[in-house]
């Protein structure tokens, strides 16, 4: 007695959000019918395998058919095919889209490229994420990647606004985006410990604060590529490493500000030259792409890592940049202070976000 | 040139990648009107261009506008090969003949394709203009409405009822033709398509001809089939039912005022003055020939008063013999004179003679009436007939086909007549075909008439004459018999009735009709089905033809041996909408009878079952039998507690002792000697009921009552039925889910028996309604309405099932609030709401009108018990709700039998509960979304809203097919997509006729065939249904005015237009 068909379809969409998570994460129909049974599906209600096995494959289906219209979200609100109330199809959306960090941590900076997709299997089995659910999520990414690369205008309302996703999705596409194009480096063992929120953030401040965008908001890739001119002036900032007189009027002045105030003063008295060396580097070097993929890198290795054997506490570390920017501003022989805050903006929120364990 | 058809392209959208090349489409359009064919330009490399055509502007006759459809076909342009289709667009024009409906279709059009489905979508618009003909002698009916409804349309009065229409016209099947073997799948597909689109055109032209020719407006309850009888042809029938209607409006006083009914209506009251109080008039003329059962109590010597006496129903079937022969004959029935008891039988003769007048087949394809329209239901009538298929010669003289239809109905009708009635209501007919057999199957529900819906121009379907001529009150008049109780046509335990316990009453009701608005009933509804499958030898020809043919009695007579025997297990006396199916497939017989099963407390309670065994003395056995009666009793027991059976007057009686007992027949005989010492005989006979007793002689009756116990009844907070509403649930919330759902079970083993056989197709069914239920468990509390199940055996060992139904929310909490919530829920129309009202009115006061008159005759004892009895209902309801002040101020009334003030009372109290319990139901609904989006309902009503406006009927057929099975997710994936598709073509075909809901929607025809060898697979789809305009309840202004009932009625109905 073979079922040779079996179908069942509403006038508006039948779903389940559990089966939908299932279906993303994904089960083949066999196995998410067994997590269904286990979660108690059968319990509450008085179904069968059977029953469960009929429900989990019209819904696997009726995604299948919806998976066309999810890749172009906007075509979902005006496709006839299927009757979505809004909610739902914004709840599609959003799920469709989402992803799991573990993964999105592994190919971040990636080259979104077929040589990558070959290598979701190693990563699949790195993270436990199913290699289907891997493949949805690297697609995504560069299905995003490749609509955004061309548009004008803002990059995380350009992602918002092509594919219908929250403000919190976009901004993550945005980072993942911005990695991508950038080629950071965040795969290094010394890097492991950062998650993708961290990273994202960071992505954000960069965004925000040193691309093209910051200035002018209607070039192609203004959100996507560093402001030339501005990696160009962080040149200047040579002078406050250069010049041993500004270097020991800088760390006087930090120093008197600290004196007192934290447990870690001698280490950061001791420090200062190194720490200033460090960061002041890292600006000048960032005209070199190779040097700016190595940007979280150089700032773990010059400055986080230093502090962190001094045993800095985060309140430590606060308190040292904030004084370490403020007091470049005294310096009277210092005249870039303008890109110096530009600089220093990002640099401190970043490490900010970059010092845990 | 009586028509100007006008259409123009406007965009396309999301079409498909034509050119591999450039990844886009050069597009244009082809569209096409009987021979006329216009095309656009060509919108060069785009997935969405912008037409934006002239108009195209077709003149033709309104015959082809009737007929044709617009056909527009979008196309990719290729310079040097043919250009490649890319899909059509069938728009049936036919909403834009007549004036109260759409006026222009305008919108966005999924462009289908029979091989690829959906393919991107097109904006349309298209416009008619009609010249007046007045050629009397035209072959087209524009202005003839149809409504797939089975009742009367929201909004509408039905002036006149004229009758059954009925067509049908037949063609060669493209798909059989020499020709199909060199074309395409597509053009063949298209073909098909193409004519039965021109054929259906052509036969509601034709019906609406007939309509005209009766002098009416409009075809409801309109039914369309299609019989593929394969290499002898197609056939496209229907049949509906001819109505005169009038819309609903303000100004018109349909309902304000009776006046308008002639006085030809001999029986009609004298007191036709609007709000006047009836009854205070009536008091002094009680004499008066116009209320007729008001001057029995003078005449009648011996009781019951009302039922018939034998002579007089004699007489009726003697004049019944002469069929359609002699229209007039009824009425000369002088002999009756003043005799004014056999008033059943004066009804019987003047609407049989009024509807043989006018036509040949009484018949009705409504299910559900106006109020006082139905005054009694004999039972289920069915006629079913075997025959063999030939080919079709002449296209234009259908004679065959037609003489097969004339011929059962023939049967049908003398079954009606041989169960003492003139009418069969609920009317449908069916086709099972395999290979050259075809079973011709027809079925309704025999029933008498009012004879004012015949007459013309008589009638007013709220009127306040409504208590005129009948003396049975309107919650148990239709369950009276109509046929002679000494001379019954079949075997049937009478009793009087519980409610009047004026006239008798059969044990059991089946019927195919939807249950009455005003019937009494106890507790919930029930979905029952009964399944059968039998075996069936391979033969061709004659002999196949006859082995069938004997086999049907058998079958019928097991399925309804089931129906009563489930029937009984819930403790419910009734069915309603019962529809059997009757399949044939080569090797078996499928039958399915579907019904929803309710407990009329006007009926007996229902005895419970009783198993006997053949073999006493065998311990084993014995032991055995009183197991499985305890698990009935259990059974029985539990069913009457999920479905609330509980008839307020023999709670005590039957709870805890399903067997009909001593004490409970004692009890029938105690209170019908109250009233007679002759009744007390007929009880006697009535004691003596062996129709519930279960032999067990041998394995197979283990196994059927095995059976009858595994049905499982619905999970907790699910409700399930077949009829348009669900018995005993009013208050429905505005949440709803169509669905359709098909299953194909391949028969693995070859050898089955009978028994096993049955097992499996019973299993199949019941798993589709567990799983029913389970993925609809969000939507508890909830019902599923309007289960349609459909079975058909498509090849040799396999067995399909589809079913459409509609789960519907409704407020769990008040569930027992019948009084108060009643006549909004059903989805009414707020005028119809209240002329509701006003019947309940009358009917209440034409009650008490008699029982005051009873008195006076001196028969006191009975008119006692049975205001007693009602009050005790009464008291029953007030307890289970408080707001029921309507219901209550009617008893008072009644104990005080001060008429006149319980008029007033009434008339000043009730707009307000309804005010008060609408605001508080609006007050919940509002929190419903509001999307923009088309529902789709199989019911005629859709909770919480009010039709505002019919915009046309929706007739679609479409044909899906493809050679890469595998590659679209095997025939489920396959059949999963084509029903999406056809849900998304039916909504945009609504929508862009201004529509925001399909009512009575119905998949009439679902053919798959599939060939997996070949990774191929074909399936043709047929739904309607009627496209309206909607809006929540809760937009319409607040009638809590204490103003008077007709005034809130008009006000009302100014919302309407």
């Amino acid at each position: 007695m073979a079922v040779e068909l079996d179908v069942f379809v509403g006038n508006t969409i039948i779903m389940s959000e559990e089966v939908y998570q299932l279906w993303l994460d994904g089960y083949t129909v066999n196995d998410a019918v067994k997590v269904r049974m286990e979660g108690g599906v059968l319990d509450e209600f008085d179904a069968k395998a059977d029953v469960v096995l009929s429900d989990t494959m019209d819904q696997y289906r009726t995604f299948q058919m919806c998976e066309r219209l999810l890749h172009s979200p906007t075509k979902l609100a005006n496709q006839l095919l299927f009757q979505i109330p809004p909610h739902r199809q914004a709840t599609l959306i959003e799920r469709y889209y989402a992803f799991d960090d573990v993964f999105v941590r592994e190919v971040l900076g990636k080259k979104l490229s077929k040589g990558t997709k070959k290598d979701l299997d190693d990563i699949s089995a790195k993270t436990g994420v199913m290699l289907k659910s891997c493949r949805r999520q690297f697609d995504n990414f560069k299905r995003v990647f490749k609509v955004v690369e061309e548009l004008k205008g803002p990059l995380v309302e350009n992602i918002r606004q092509h594919f219908l996703l929250s403000d919190k999705l976009a901004r993550d596409y945005a980072a993942i985006v911005f990695f991508a194009n950038n080629r950071f480096e965040t795969g290094k063992r010394k890097l492991q410990y950062l998650t993708f929120q961290d990273l994202a953030f960071c992505a954000g401040q960069l965004i925000n604060n040193w691309t093209v965008g910051a200035v002018d908001n209607m070039v192609e890739d203004m959100d996507v590529d560093l402001d030339k001119e501005f990696l160009q002036e962080l040149k200047e900032l040579k002078v406050l490493i250069t010049d041993k007189d500004l270097l020991d009027q800088h760390k006087s002045l930090v120093c008197t500000a600290l004196r007192g105030k934290t447990k870690a003063f001698n280490e950061m008295e001791a420090n200062f030259k190194n720490l200033s060396r460090g960061l002041v580097n890292i600006a000048t070097k960032l005209t070199n792409t190779k040097d700016v993929r190595d940007f979280f890198i150089d700032l773990v290795e010059k400055f986080i890592e230093p502090c962190r054997s001094d045993h800095w506490t985060a309140a430590d570390m606060k308190l040292y940049l904030t004084h370490y920017t403020n007091s470049a501003h005294i310096l009277d022989t210092f005249k870039h202070q303008v890109v110096w805050d530009r600089y220093m903006g990002v640099i401190k929120s970043c490490i900010f976000k970059m010092y845990h364990d | 040139m009586p028509g100007k058809l006008k259409a123009k392209i406007v965009a396309g959208r999301h079409l498909p990648v034509m050119d591999r090349a450039s990844d886009l489409t050069d597009a244009f359009v082809e569209v096409k009107f009987g021979n006329t064919t216009f095309k656009t330009d060509v919108y060069p490399k785009s997935l969405n261009p912008q037409w934006n055509s002239e108009w195209f502007k077709f003149e033709v006759d309104d015959e082809d506008l009737q007929d044709e459809p617009l056909q527009i076909t979008v196309l990719d342009h290729d310079t040097y090969s043919a250009n490649d289709a890319i899909g059509k667009v069938y728009i049936d024009i036919d909403p834009l003949l007549y004036s109260e409906a759409a006026s222009v279709i305008s919108g966005w059009f999924p462009i289908y394709d029979t091989i690829h489905g959906i393919r991107g979508e097109i904006n349309v618009l298209v416009k008619v203009e009609l010249f007046n003909d007045l050629n009397r002698f035209r072959q087209s009916s524009c202005g003839v409405k149809f409504f797939c409804t089975t009742s009367i349309p929201k909004g509408y009065r039905a002036a006149i009822v004229h009758g059954f229409v009925e067509e049908l016209v037949v063609n060669e099947d493209p798909e059989y033709q020499w020709i199909d073997r060199i074309r395409t799948p597509r053009a063949s597909n298209e073909a098909r398509q193409r004519l039965i689109f021109l054929m259906s055109g052509e036969l509601q032209r034709k019906i609406g001809l007939k309509v005209l020719e009766m002098g009416g407006n409009a075809v409801v309850g309109y039914l369309q089939c299609f019989d593929l009888e394969g290499e002898s042809g197609l056939v496209v029938r229907a049949i509906g039912t001819a109505c005169t209607l009038e819309k609903l409006s303000s100004g018109s006083g349909t309902h304000t005022h009776p006046n308008t009914a002639p006085a030809s209506n001999a029986c009609n009251s004298p007191s036709k003055d609007g709000k006047e109080p009836v009854f205070g008039e009536d008091l002094p003329s009680s004499s008066g020939p116009s209320t007729p059962f008001r001057a029995l109590p003078t005449s009648s010597s011996s009781p019951p008063p009302f039922s018939p006496s034998k002579p007089c129903s004699r007489q009726s079937s003697s004049s019944d013999t002469d069929l359609s022969l002699t229209p007039k004959t009824g009425m000369g029935s002088g002999s009756m004179g003043k005799d004014a008891g056999p008033l059943k039988t004066l009804l019987r003769q003047q609407t049989q003679t009024a509807l043989e007048q006018r036509q040949e087949f009484p018949f009705f394809t409504l299910t559900s009436f106006p109020s006082g329209f139905l005054l009694h239901v004999g039972g289920v009538v069915s006629a079913r007939s075997v025959k063999l298929l030939d080919r079709i010669h002449n296209p234009d003289e259908p004679e065959t086909r037609d003489a097969w239809w004339e011929e059962i109905r023939q049967e049908i009708k003398s079954h009606a007549k041989a169960l003492g009635c003139h009418a069969v209501v609920g009317y449908s007919e069916s086709t099972s075909i395999c290979e050259e057999v075809c079973i011709l199957s027809a079925s309704g529900t025999a029933a008498i008439l009012n004879p004012r819906y015949m007459r013309e121009g008589c009638l007013d379907l709220g009127g306040s004459d409504q208590r005129f001529e009948d003396p049975s009150p309107s919650s148990c008049g239709f369950c009276h018999i109509p046929y002679d109780e000494l001379n019954m046509p079949f075997p049937a335990q009478l009793t009087y009735c519980f409610h009047c316990r004026r006239q008798k009453v059969p044990d059991v009701l089946f019927t195919t009709i939807d249950l009455p608005s005003d019937a009494a009933i106890a507790g919930k509804g029930c979905f029952i089905q009964a399944r059968l499958c039998r075996l069936k030898k391979k033969g061709q020809g004659e002999a196949n033809a006859t082995a069938i043919s004997n086999q049907l009695p058998f079958m019928e007579y097991e399925l309804h041996t089931q129906l009563m025997n489930k029937l009984k297990l819930r403790s419910m006396n009734a069915l309603f909408g019962l529809s059997i199916q009757i399949s044939v497939g080569e090797n078996m017989l499928l039958g399915l009878a579907s019904a929803t099963g309710v407990y009329l407390t006007a009926l007996p309670a229902p005895g419970g079952i009783q198993i006997a065994g053949k073999t006493p003395g065998d311990l084993n056995t014995e032991q055995h039998i009183l197991n499985i009666q305890k698990r009935i009793n259990d059974t029985i027991a539990k069913n009457k507690e999920f479905y609330e059976v509980n008839p307020p007057d023999l709670t005590e009686e039957v709870v805890g002792s399903p067997i009909p007992e001593p004490r409970l027949r004692s009890r029938l005989f105690r209170s019908h000697s109250e009233s007679s010492d002759e009744l007390s005989e007929l009880d006697l006979s009535h004691g003596k009921k062996d129709a519930f007793v279960l032999e067990v002689d041998d394995t197979d009756a283990v196994e059927d009552i095995q059976s009858l116990l595994t049905d499982a009844s619905p999970p907790k907070g699910f409700y399930s039925c077949n009829t348009e509403t669900m018995p005993g649930i009013y208050n429905w919330t505005s949440a709803l889910q169509m669905f359709t759902s098909v299953r194909v079970l391949r028969l693995s083993n070859a050898n089955l028996s009978n028994q096993a056989l049955n097992k499996v197709f019973t299993d199949l069914c019941e798993n589709l309604l567990k799983s029913f239920y389970f993925k609809l468990r969000s939507m508890i509390p909830c019902c599923l309405s309007h289960l349609v199940f459909s079975v058909a055996v498509p090849e040799e060992d396999l067995i399909q099932v589809a079913v459409t139904a509609v789960a519907m929310t409704f407020d769990k909490d008040q569930t027992q609030d019948k009084p108060a919530e009643k006549p909004i829920t059903k989805g009414c129309s707020e005028a119809e709401d209240q002329l509701q009202f006003s019947l309940e009115l009358c009917t209440d006061s034409s009650s008490i009108n008699s029982q005051s008159s009873s008195k006076n005759s001196g028969v006191p004892e009975s008119s006692h018990l049975s205001t007693r009895d009602r009050c005790s209902t009464w008291l029953e309801l007030l307890r289970l709700k408080a707001h029921t002040i309507r219901r209550g101020s009617v008893k008072t009334s009644r104990r005080t039998q001060s008429l006149a003030h319980s008029v007033s009372s009434l008339e000043h109290s009730s707009p307000l509960t309804d005010g008060r319990s609408r605001s508080l139901r609006s007050s919940r609904s509002f929190g419903g979304s509001s999307v923009s989006v088309v529902k789709m309902t199989p019911l005629s009503f859709l909770p919480g809203t009010r039709i505002v406006k019919y915009v046309g009927i929706i007739n679609m057929f479409f044909i899906r097919e493809t050679t890469s099975l595998r590659e679209e997710g095997g025939v489920s994936g396959f059949l999963h997509s084509f029903v999406a598709e056809v849900f998304a073509m039916v909504r945009a075909h609504v929508a862009a006729l201004g529509g925001n809901a399909v009512v009575s929607y119905s998949m009439k025809d679902c053919v798959l065939m599939e060939n997996p060898n070949k990774n191929q697979c074909q399936c043709l789809i047929n739904v309607s249904g009627d496209a309206v305009i909607y809006i929540r309840e809760t937009d319409q202004e607040v009638t809590g005015s204490t103003a008077n009932i007709r005034l809130s009625c008009t006000s009302s109905a100014d919302g309407a237009t």
